[in-house]
């Protein structure tokens, strides 16, 4: 299948990329007994694909329970159970699937980001794919999509645009200070992951996904590995405070630079990259010495002020003309007051992150404790850009916790123009959230380590195709939810709070 | 400079193996025992080749402690037998307020002395009643911020405890006519309360007075459980007792640095008619120990705000608020939770404008690391903790021991060579985690951070703020 975008000539290509393990895990298992006589019948009744032939043809494979549909299949004319000849098939939850997950990323949030991973569309098995049971925020949020007759009330059209006609596109520079116009074709990039906190083929699955849906990736702070620079014009460069890998080519190459001052996993914390991590490639990018930990301080030691952090963009503008500057901030009360002074330094973009996400080991006191969770910030930073008169000329982006398409379009709902996805792109990479990252060679899945043979875990075509499948499931739920409301375009819902409910 | 307080962590092993929240089962039946055993090849973490040395050396399997949870054996098995289990030991560990997350994050810190870190961001509810409705606020670019933690700036986690003159006064002359009261400082923010439970023994008072004399905090404890043993550390120690038996106890006084006193309980308001009377039982052990600083012990309650008001005009030098260990008031219907009454407290001292002459101390409750930062912030100087110190030697919070059943992890038989230092590090831990919190909201002094809410942000003001939504 393929997409084609409004703006551009280019498709983007979904193809199936199911999961690298040899047992996927799904919602339902299901079992076959040794009483299986091979028939077949299982197998030409699924439509789901559940039940398959062995190449062989001679008997029916294991079962792929993770696509079966479970207990609302019983009804069907297609129902294996019932139908089987000698009763050889069983229906059970997944006892896996009730040990799975947590408060913000419940199990259905991991499998149904898995399945659009997969496939490229929202999950066919009962899934909550929308929402988490956090209990607030995002949680609590509800779309109050319309119905015809209230149509008027939103002043919206009277019919509902084609899927066609609906654009998600969002432009990055808002300034008019004559440097490049950018446009993105989903409201949506990149989060910056390090390379060395990550492995070099999720830095290249993320930037070649970015580049299929002409959106951008970032680097982290951990410096710009070569092998990003077919990709150049979809990776964003970051000046983090520990300045790891930071050269003026690499912030001359890309379009957009982005200065980290905090982030939303550790909020007024520095980083801290375990030595058993600087292996002897992730040293040389960072100009460091293998095997010594290595620390980003907080914070950056040159900026006490808007004053000095107006040197600093312009620094970045000097080095690079024609690059847009972004700034990545955490959620402190004042968040709104560092929204300003960001735009009156200079910025494009001013990044929020919020304090619920992060990819990263960070302290676990840092996650729960510092700063406001996104869902406060946002419309806090953009009623206060409206205040000012500046709303219009900055582009708010927004992070921390957003884990479904529709925490996206609540997120623009609540005020911000695009947002920054960290954590579901690993999902998507098969992240199982175990929270290890940082301990001994790193992620035992290969996302999260610079261990060669854990990294080789992952193939970059695959995570890449992932990647893109996740966007392109995310993107049809996104237009979805602006045709019900009657829009057209992603920059319609900016700010429209009249669109959500809070749940009680 | 004061001189950089630092406790240096000794890592200790548990005794016991620690109760793990995960672990594998697989059914061996219908293994094809192919070569590629995900049980050689797959765990990263070699949990199975650790398992099979445990079997070899008879002893019992760890599994459920050891297994990281990464998926990778149940996803790669030839045959898919092996199944994820959560240890259903691990979801009877503690209670409704104790969670078996604060028990394992307790164990990890008295083991390692280490902050507790991990990866993929915050996993618990939205916001949970609580302490959870607190969150501290950071600094950045538009206010000073701190370098906490990797340490080129100095931040002081010390507090004084004693009743304090809010100016001095000079004669004619110039010299100070001010009699300043007698106070202490102490480097961390926290001492260590009596305990509600526990299957104590005098090794357990003796292992966690030494911990408090290293870690230069104090331990309260009842005057009665004094033994000769503790003498070498009675100076970090505060006798606790009731206002009758001031003079069956001279001796502890004597030598005491800080008492504790329980005054008359005639119930409800009573102990108001009382507030002379307990001045007077102060001054009376004062003639015995002249340098002696007194705290007051009460039980929150409703009338707690009154009390302390009443006590603090008289001059009351510590006031200690306890709630129980969930950190409820301790009376009757719709208790307040600790925070809630310590900030009512910390007002109404305020509006007085004495705040700054009394210390108070918050008890019951405070679990975590960033609880004792919140405790301050909601107005206490310090908080005073338990159940910390005996989960930092394995309590796994089953209280057998209040119904004389064994405990299961044999605490009353600990040595002062693993308790100790298993204490020190848990103390260790949370003192470098309230240096993180503090360097992110920029402060360089705790002191600084007793009642300062401009440093937080509450769940009912920003859902009010935000959505418009008000939390009752």
């Amino acid at each position: 299948m393929k997409i084609r975008l409004e703006d551009r000539p280019d498709y983007v290509e979904i193809r199936e990329a199911p999961s690298r393990f040899r047992n996927p895990i799904g919602k339902y298992k299901v079992r076959r007994s040794l009483d299986c006589i091979n028939c077949g019948t299982c197998a030409k009744l699924c439509p789901y694909g559940v039940h398959v032939m062995h190449q062989s043809g001679k008997r029916v494979s294991r079962p792929k329970d993770y696509k079966c549909i479970g207990f609302e299949c019983q009804n069907k004319p297609f129902y294996c159970i019932d139908k089987c000849p000698v009763n050889a098939l069983s229906l059970a939850i997944n006892p896996i699937y009730e040990t799975f997950g947590d408060y913000r990323w419940t199990a259905d949030l991991i499998l149904s980001t898995w399945a659009q991973a997969e496939t490229g569309k929202f999950p066919h098995v009962d899934l909550e794919y929308r929402t988490g049971r956090s209990g607030g925020g995002f949680d609590r949020l509800r779309f109050n999509f319309p119905k015809e007759r209230n149509w008027e009330e939103f002043g919206i059209k009277k019919t509902i645009p084609n899927s066609e006609e609906v654009s998600t596109s969002i432009d990055l520079n808002r300034r008019k200070d004559g440097r490049p116009e950018i446009t993105i074709d989903i409201p949506i990039y990149g989060g910056g992951m390090s390379y060395g906190s990550v492995s070099l083929p999720t830095m290249l699955a993320r930037a070649k996904a970015a580049m299929a849906w002409n959106t951008f990736t970032c680097t982290g702070e951990g410096g710009y590995p070569d092998d990003l620079k077919p990709y150049d014009d979809h990776v964003i460069t970051q000046v983090a405070t520990g300045l790891f890998g930071v050269r003026e080519e690499t912030i001359q190459r890309v379009r957009i630079v982005e200065f980290k001052y905090a982030q939303g996993a550790k909020p007024g914390l520095g980083g801290h990259l375990l030595g058993d991590k600087v292996t002897k490639d992730v040293a040389r990018m960072r100009e460091a010495v293998a095997g010594s930990a290595l620390f980003s301080p907080f914070p950056f030691h040159s900026v006490y002020s808007v004053e000095d952090h107006k040197k600093h963009v312009d620094w970045i503008k000097e080095v690079n003309p024609k690059a847009l500057v972004a700034v990545k901030v955490s959620t402190p009360t004042d968040v709104d007051m560092v929204a300003v002074g960001s735009y009156h330094a200079g910025a494009h973009i001013i990044h929020i992150d919020g304090s619920y996400g992060g990819t990263g080991a960070a302290p676990d006191i840092a996650k729960k404790n510092i700063a406001m969770p996104v869902e406060y910030a946002i419309p806090k930073v953009h009623r206060f850009l409206l205040e000012e008169g500046i709303r219009d000329e900055i582009v708010l982006v927004a992070s921390g916790g957003l884990r479904t398409a529709y925490d996206v379009a609540k997120a623009i709902a609540l005020g911000a123009d695009a947002v920054v996805i960290g954590t579901a792109e690993l999902v998507a990479l098969e992240c199982i959230r175990c929270g290890n990252c940082e301990s001994g060679r790193g992620c035992a899945r290969g996302i999260a380590t610079t261990d060669p043979e854990l990294s080789d875990l992952i193939e970059m075509e695959w995570g890449a195709q992932r990647i893109i499948n996740l966007y392109a499931a995310w993107r049809s739920q996104l237009v979805d939810i602006l045709r019900r409301f009657g829009m057209t375009s992603i920059k319609q819902l900016r700010g429209r709070t009249d669109c959500l409910i809070y749940q009680k | 400079m004061p001189q950089k307080y630092h406790i240096n962590p000794k890592p200790t092993l548990p005794r016991f193996t620690p109760i793990g929240k995960y672990g594998t089962i697989d059914w061996m039946e219908g293994c094809l025992g192919c070569l590629k055993c995900v049980k050689k090849h797959s765990c990263v973490y070699e949990n199975y080749d650790k398992q099979t040395s445990f079997v070899q050396k008879m002893k019992s399997v760890e599994y459920l402690y050891l297994c990281k949870n990464c998926l990778r054996c149940v996803q790669e098995c030839t045959k898919g037998l092996l199944q994820r289990v959560i240890n259903p030991e691990y979801s009877w560990l503690g209670d409704s307020y104790w969670t078996p997350e604060m028990i394992l994050s307790t164990w990890y810190q008295a083991e390692t002395g280490k902050i507790p870190v991990s990866g993929g961001g915050y996993r618990g509810p939205f916001v949970e009643e609580g302490f959870d409705e607190i969150w501290t606020d950071m600094s950045e670019i538009v206010r000073p911020t701190r370098d906490g933690i990797h340490g080129r700036e100095y931040i002081s986690t010390a507090v004084d405890l004693g009743r304090k003159l809010t100016a001095l006064r000079f004669d004619a002359n110039n010299a100070l006519i001010s009699n300043a009261p007698p106070f202490i400082s102490i480097p961390i923010p926290l001492i260590f309360n009596i305990l509600p439970f526990g299957d104590l023994s005098q090794t357990v008072l003796l292992s966690m007075a030494q911990a408090a004399s290293e870690v230069g905090a104090f331990m309260i404890i009842k005057a009665e459980d004094y033994f000769d043993e503790l003498n070498p550390h009675l100076k970090n120690l505060i006798p606790l007792l009731e206002v009758e038996s001031i003079d069956e106890y001279k001796e502890i006084i004597k030598e005491a640095k800080i008492a504790e006193f329980i005054p008359l309980n005639k119930g409800g308001q009573g102990v108001v008619f009382y507030t002379d009377k307990i001045m007077e039982d102060i001054q009376r052990a004062k003639r015995i120990n002249p340098g002696l600083i007194v705290s007051i012990r009460l039980p929150m309650n409703k009338n707690t705000d009154y009390l302390v008001d009443e006590l603090a005009r008289s001059g009351a030098e510590i006031i200690h608020l306890c709630a129980d260990y969930h950190g409820n008031e301790l009376d009757g219907s719709n208790p307040r939770f600790i925070k809630d009454v310590i900030r009512g407290v910390h007002l109404r001292l305020v509006e007085a404008s004495i705040r700054d002459e009394v210390t108070i101390i918050a008890s019951g409750g405070i679990a975590l690391a960033e609880h004792l930062a919140k405790i301050i912030i909601c107005g206490a100087d310090l908080a005073a903790i338990d159940l910390p110190l005996l989960i930092a030697l394995e309590c796994r919070l089953c209280k057998n021991c209040l119904n004389n059943l064994p405990c299961p992890v044999e605490i009353h038989n600990v040595t002062p060579e693993y308790a100790v230092p298993r204490i020190a590090n848990l103390i260790g831990a949370w003192h470098s985690q309230l240096i993180e919190v503090l360097g992110a909201m920029g402060l360089r002094e705790v002191r600084r951070l007793r009642g300062e809410v401009g440093r937080a942000m509450f769940y009912e003001d920003l859902e009010r703020e935000t959505f418009g939504i008000r939390i009752s």
